[in-house]
C-alpha cells in the first residue's frame, strides 16, 4: 500500500518512533508526497539543526506555517499540484501563546510570562514540550484550512512521553499542590506570611524564600487556568483519537529502535489512539533472497573478473552486508508480526544520506509507490 | 592514559540513535580495566547497561557492581530526593520525603527531577560521598540524554542558584554548577555519526556549550565504515561488473561499490567535524553484528581506548565471527 492510500481521508498524520531513526525526514517526504497529489498539506517539525528548514528552501521556519515554494521542489522533477507548507515547533513560544490564550486576563497572563520560575523552566515541566507540540497541532487544526497536517513528534528517547504529556499536566495543574497555593488561607500565603508550621518551615529551610516565592506565584498563577488546560487537553485527545487521524510509526531495523516501535503500537493499540502503519527506514536487503554461501566461495566466483586480493575484500565486504541484511530481516519479522494487517513500508538504506530536495523525494517514491512498484525498485537498488 | 579518563566526571550526549549508550558503555569498560573504580550512570529510568553486561540483575535505583571495579546505577528523581532529605535535613526530612504533599509539590516544580538527577550525579562523583560508608569512585560516567534535554540537565543548577539566590538550593545549585564548570574535574563528550544530521547537532551543541562556558571535550564518532576500496578499486569493480560476473558476484561487487560511496559520504561528514573540532575527533568502528552483546562491547573499549591514546581511531571493523 502507498502512503498516499493510507492517508486517505485523513487530516491529520502522526510520525512517532525513537530518536535518530529518520522522523523529521519521513514526515516531510509524507507531506512532500500528498502535496504532490493535490492537497494543502503542513508539515511540523522539531529540527534543531534546522536542516530541513534549508532544505525546503526556507532560511528559518517560524513558528506558524509558511508555503514552500514550489520551485524549490520542481527542480526535483516532482509536480506540485496542492501545496507544501512547514513551521518548526518553538516550544517556549508556543507555550507562552498559550497561557495568552489561557490565561483570566491580560494582568495574569503578562504576570505568569515575567515569572522567573516560567521564564527559566517552564519547558523543564515534564510533557511541556509534548504537550505544546500537540496543543499547536489543535490549533493548526482549528484555525487554517490545511486539508493534512503532518506532525513530526518530539525527539523524546521515550516514544510515548507524547501521548502522555496531556494528561500528565493536567494532572499536574489539578493536583492537590495547586489548591493548597491557590487558596488564600493556604500553604504558599502561610509560607510566604509567617513561615509558620513544619511544612512550611522545611520547605523554607530547603528551597529558600526567594525561590519559594517565585515557586507559589507560579503555582497559583497556572492554577487560575486549570480548567481552560483541562479542556484544552480533552479536545486535543478526542482530535487524537478521532478516526480521521493516522498513527505512523517510524523505525530503523535496528533492535533497539525495533524494541521501541513495537512498544509504541501496542500503546498505541491499547489507548485506542488510530495505529495506521510502520515504516522502516536504512534496510540492508538481502541482495540475493537467500543466504549466500561462504566468503570463500563468492570469493571464487570473483577471482573470474578481479584480482585475487581484491575479490577477497570484496567477498569480505559481502558478508559483512549479508549479516546487517539478516539483522534487519529478523527485526523486520519482529515488527511484521503484531502489525494487525496495517501495511509495513520498507525504504533501502541509501549510500548517503543527504538532506536536501533530492533526499526527499527518492524516499518519497518509496513512500508513495504500489506495493509491487516499491518491490521493484528494491530489486533494482539491491541487483 | 589519556585526558578524559583523568577526568572524574564525563556526561556523554549526542544525538538520538547515536549510540550514546553505547559508547558510556564501553568507557565505563575502559575506566574498570584501567584500575578505575567506575560507575556507568543511567537517567530517566533508561536500564540499558544493566541488561547490555548482567542480564538484568540487581536493582535498579541503586549502586549495583557488574564486574569488579565497574558498577552501574539508573537514577530516578524521587530515589534521589528521598536520600537528599534524609542526608541533609535529618528526621524532619525523612518525614518530609514521605509527606505525599511534600513529593507532590518538588516533582512539580519545573526542573526539579532535572536538579535532584544532577545533584545525584555529583553526590557520586565526590570524594567524600553523602552516602553514609559509600566508597568513592575515580570515574563517573553518565549515560545523559539527547543534546537538547542533555544541556538542559547541565544548565538547571546554575538556573536554580540564580532564582533561588540564598539558601540551601541555590548553595547547592551552585556547587553543581561550579564541578560541572570545572574543566579539571568534570568532562562533556558528543557522540555524533559521520552523517549529516548527527554532525550539524554536534557542531551546534558545541556552540551552545560554549555560550554556557562549557566545552566539548571529545567527540566520538560512531560507527565508522572501514574504507575497504580505493579509486583505483572502484574502477576494477566497474569494469568488472560489467563482464559476465556470476549473481552472486555481481551482487558482492555491487555491495562493494555501494560501500565505497558511503564511504565517501562519511568522509565528507567526517571532514566537516574535524574543520568544526579539530584534535578532538576520536572514531569507533561500525559494529557488523546482530546486536552488541558483551565481546562487542569490549572491543569498543578497546577501540575507544586506542582512539583516545592516538587521537585518530584505527578503524578495523567488529564482527562477530561467523558460527559454524
Amino acid at each position: 500500500m502507498s502512503v498516499a492510500a493510507l492517508l486517505e481521508g485523513k487530516r491529520i498524520c502522526v510520525c512517532g518512533g525513537s530518536g535518530g531513526v529518520g522522523k523529521t525526514t519521513t514526515s516531510a517526504a509524507i507531506a512532500l508526497g500528498m502535496a504532490a497529489q493535490g492537497a494543502k498539506v503542513a508539515v511540523v517539525t522539531i529540527d534543531p539543526a534546522k536542516r530541513l528548514a534549508n532544505a525546503l528552501g526556507l532560511e528559518e521556519l517560524g513558528n506558524e506555517p509558511r508555503l514552500v515554494e514550489p520551485e524549490r521542489l520542481c527542480s526535483g522533477g516532482l509536480e506540485l499540484r496542492g501545496e507544501l507548507w512547514a513551521m518548526m515547533l518553538d516550544p517556549k513560544r508556543t507555550f507562552d501563546e498559550l497561557i495568552e490564550r489561557l490565561a483570566p486576563d491580560a494582568r495574569s497572563a503578562e504576570e505568569i510570562l515575567a515569572n522567573r520560575v516560567y521564564r527559566e523552566l517552564s519547558t523543564a515541566v515534564a510533557g511541556s514540550q509534548e504537550f505544546t507540540a500537540v496543543s499547536k497541532l489543535y490549533e493548526l487544526d482549528k484555525e487554517y484550512d490545511f486539508d493534512l497536517l503532518v506532525l513530526d513528534t518530539p525527539p523524546s528517547r521515550n516514544a510515548l512521553d507524547f501521548l502522555d504529556a496531556p494528561g500528565r499536566l493536567t494532572s499536574f495543574l489539578e493536583g492537590r499542590v495547586l489548591k493548597m497555593f491557590m487558596r488564600p488561607t493556604g500553604l504558599g500565603m502561610r509560607i510566604l506570611g509567617r513561615g509558620s508550621g513544619t511544612l512550611g518551615a522545611v520547605l523554607q529551610r530547603v528551597t529558600g524564600v526567594d525561590l519559594l516565592a517565585d515557586l507559589s506565584t507560579f503555582f497559583r498563577l497556572l492554577g487560575t487556568m486549570t480548567d481552560d488546560f483541562r479542556a484544552r487537553a480533552a479536545e486535543v485527545e478526542k482530535m487524537l483519537k478521532a478516526s480521521t487521524t493516522a498513527f505512523v510509526v517510524v523505525t530503523s531495523a535496528q533492535r533497539e529502535p525495533v524494541d521501541e516501535a513495537i512498544w509504541f503500537r501496542r500503546t498505541l493499540q491499547e489507548t485506542g489512539l488510530p495505529f495506521t502503519g510502520v515504516i522502516v527506514n536504512r534496510v540492508h536487503h538481502e541482495i540475493l533472497g537467500s543466504a549466500p554461501g561462504g566468503s570463500d566461495e563468492v570469493a571464487a566466483a570473483l577471482e573470474t573478473g578481479l584480482e585475487r586480493e581484491l575479490a577477497a575484500r570484496v567477498a569480505e565486504n559481502f558478508y559483512d552486508y549479508h549479516v546487517l541484511a539478516r539483522r534487519d530481516e529478523l527485526n523486520i519479522a519482529r515488527l511484521a508480526s503484531g502489525n494487525d494487517d496495517r501495511p509495513l513500508m520498507l525504504v533501502p538504506h541509501f549510500d548517503d544520506d543527504v538532506h536536501d530536495v533530492e533526499g526527499l523525494l527518492r524516499i518519497h517514491r518509496y513512500l508513495f509507490a504500489s506495493d509491487a512498484d516499491r518491490a521493484r525498485m528494491i530489486a533494482e537498488v539491491v541487483a | 592514559m589519556s585526558g578524559l579518563l583523568d577526568k572524574r566526571l564525563i556526561f556523554v550526549t549526542g544525538k538520538g540513535g547515536v549510540g550514546k549508550s553505547t559508547v558510556a558503555i564501553a568507557l565505563g569498560l575502559l575506566g574498570a580495566r584501567f584500575g578505575l573504580r567506575t560507575i556507568v550512570v543511567e537517567l530517566a529510568a533508561q536500564d540499558r547497561v544493566r541488561l547490555a553486561l548482567d542480564g538484568g540483575q540487581g536493582e535498579t535505583f541503586v549502586e549495583h557492581e557488574l564486574a569488579p571495579g565497574l558498577f552501574t546505577i539508573s537514577i530516578d528523581p524521587q530515589h534521589a530526593m528521598d536520600e537528599y532529605l534524609r542526608v541533609k535535613v535529618g528526621p524532619v526530612g525523612h518525614a518530609l520525603g514521605s509527606s505525599k504533599l511534600f513529593q507532590a509539590f518538588a516533582m512539580a516544580t519545573p526542573g526539579m527531577r532535572e536538579l535532584l538527577t544532577v545533584g545525584k550525579v555529583w553526590e557520586l562523583a565526590q570524594l567524600e560521598r553523602r552516602t553514609r560508608g559509600a566508597a568513592p569512585y575515580d570515574l563517573v560516567v553518565v549515560d545523559a540524554p539527547a543534546s537538547g534535554h542533555g544541556l538542559s540537565i547541565l544548565r538547571t543548577p546554575r538556573t536554580f542558584a540564580e532564582i533561588a539566590h540564598v539558601g540551601p538550593i541555590a548553595h547547592q545549585g551552585r556547587a553543581i554548577a561550579a564541578t560541572i564548570a570545572d574543566h579539571e574535574f568534570t568532562a562533556v563528550i558528543a557522540v555524533a555519526t559521520p552523517e549529516e544530521m548527527p554532525v550539524t547537532e554536534t557542531l551546534s551543541l558545541r556552540d551552545a556549550l560554549m555560550s554556557d562556558g562549557l566545552e566539548l571535550h571529545d567527540v566520538i564518532v560512531n560507527a565508522v565504515y572501514p574504507t575497504r576500496f580505493d579509486a583505483d578499486d572502484a574502477v576494477a569493480l566497474r569494469l568488472a561488473a560489467e563482464d559476465g560476473l556470476s549473481p552472486a558476484a555481481l551482487a558482492a561487487v555491487r555491495a562493494a561499490l555501494s560501500q565505497g560511496a558511503r564511504v565517501a559520504h562519511q568522509q565528507r561528514q567526517l571532514d566537516r567535524l574535524a574543520a568544526g573540532l579539530g584534535e578532538r575527533l576520536v572514531q569507533l568502528p561500525f559494529v557488523f553484528a546482530d546486536h552488541l552483546d558483551r565481546p562487542e562491547l569490549e572491543h569498543l573499549a578497546y577501540a575507544l581506548g586506542a582512539g583516545l591514546a592516538s587521537k585518530k581511531g584505527t578503524i578495523t571493523p567488529i564482527r562477530t565471527p561467523a558460527k559454524t
